[in-house]
């Protein structure tokens, strides 16, 4: 059997207790509990992590880069959500 | 008694306490800081939701397009920051519909500040600039409590929060620097604003019911009065600069202890209001059955779509 019609995971490693769960990379596995395994042996060789989450890549449903425009840009135009945009007296900017 | 092995997992939990370590979800906890931190969570998950509601008030009659945009954004991020502590609240095991059952039956509480009337738009202001600065000198301290998901949320919320205090304390300033009506109206909000703000913190360290078992678990990381202190001492210099009279006549600087003096709190008022006796307690949670009953049709909505495309992957196979 060749390695493509293997599962594909991605997998998320958390890096210390306490952090999120940070996207690494992927593989390809024949069942969850060995994508954890190589995934272990593949991304935490050298202790970079002490939690790691395996997801099947089908199972992520992902925004498209194409429709930028529409998902996104919408949020350019409210500066007033950023701390930045209220300009207050010297004395008491660092509010 | 407890069993060899519970000895075992509870010396572990206390070790990782101890050590700065996070707790997980998926960790041993013992039951009461489990209990512990539901009930200060969806408390808080219930104060940002419940909040929305006497800043909503005046998004219709906002003075500007721009101060009602602002507006807008800052009830959005309320509600943003219930979802997160909702959804933090629920890997500990309970479910949403059980934190809003305790919410509207009275079982559970929520910031006491926001059974307060909204009477003019400069408590708009006193609200962004007091209430959420003395939210925001709570959640910087929450960012290191022992439970990840809480902590994570916190750091989230604080991120998103600076601007709700600046846009707070900018209404304040336009105001107080307007004409003589607008500054009134602005000493006016602000003096019925900082004692409420003062009683956010909770009652005093000698008088907190929960206060001893939470700090030894470190769910709170620092004590009531120290953080209402630390509150006091980043805003007297802002009502300075304002040029407002201070809304406590007993306020001064206390050289030998670095830190402010002021006057005794009412103590009578916070546990009124806690109880159920503040003057918009029952227009609150009145208001909030209110909307979650309207709300059933998109619920309703949410499972027939659902049920809609079981059935039509059934069909498919």
């Amino acid at each position: 059997m060749s390695q493509e019609h293997l599962a594909v995971y991605e997998v998320f490693v958390r890096s210390a207790r306490g952090l999120d769960h940070k996207h690494v990379g992927s593989l390809h596995a024949e069942s969850p509990e060995h994508a954890l395994m190589y995934a272990r042996d593949c991304y935490i060789r050298r202790s970079e992590g002490v939690s790691i989450w395996v997801v099947e890549s089908k199972n992520i449903t992902a925004s498209q880069d194409n429709d930028t425009e529409n998902f996104v840009e919408p949020m350019d135009d409210k500066p007033y959500r950023h701390a930045t945009h209220y300009v207050l007296p010297d004395s008491v900017n660092n509010m | 008694m407890r069993s060899q092995d519970e000895e075992a997992l509870l010396e572990e939990f206390e070790r990782k306490i101890e050590a700065e370590e996070k707790i997980e979800p998926t960790d041993w906890m013992p039951e009461a800081y489990r209990k512990n931190l539901i009930r200060q969570m969806s408390q808080h998950a219930h104060s940002e939701v419940i909040g929305m509601q006497p800043e909503g008030n005046w998004i219709t009659r906002a003075p500007s397009l721009r101060r009602k945009a602002v507006l807008l954004a800052k009830v959005q991020d309320e509600g943003g920051h219930g979802l997160y502590l909702y959804s933090a609240t629920e890997t500990l095991g309970i479910s949403r519909s059980e934190m809003i059952e305790a919410l509207q039956t009275g079982v559970a509480k929520y910031a006491s500040i926001f059974n307060y009337p909204t009477l003019t738009w400069a408590d708009v202001g006193a609200i962004g600039w007091l209430v959420d600065g003395a939210a925001i000198v709570n959640q910087i301290s929450l960012q290191r409590t022992s439970y990840g998901p809480y902590s994570r949320a916190m750091i989230r919320i604080c991120k998103e929060e600076s601007f709700h205090q600046r846009q707070g304390y900018e209404i304040m300033y336009q105001l107080a620097k307007g004409s003589p009506e607008q500054k009134k109206m602005a000493q006016d909000a602000m003096n019925r604003f900082w004692w409420p703000s003062l009683m956010m913190f909770g009652p005093h360290d000698s008088e907190s019911a929960h206060s001893g078992q939470s700090m030894k678990w470190k769910i709170k990381r620092q004590s009531n009065d120290e953080l209402r202190q630390k509150f006091i001492d980043q805003t007297v210099p802002q009502i300075e600069v304002l040029g407002l009279e201070m809304p406590d006549p007993e306020i001064k600087w206390n050289e030998e202890r670095g830190h402010y003096d002021s006057g005794e709190i009412n103590w009578e008022e916070f546990y009124q209001v806690i109880n159920g006796s503040g003057p918009c307690n029952h227009q609150r949670i009145k208001h909030h059955v209110k909307a979650h009953e309207e709300g059933e049709w998109v619920r309703e909505a949410v499972r027939a779509y659902r049920a809609k495309q079981a059935a039509k992957k059934e069909n498919a196979a």
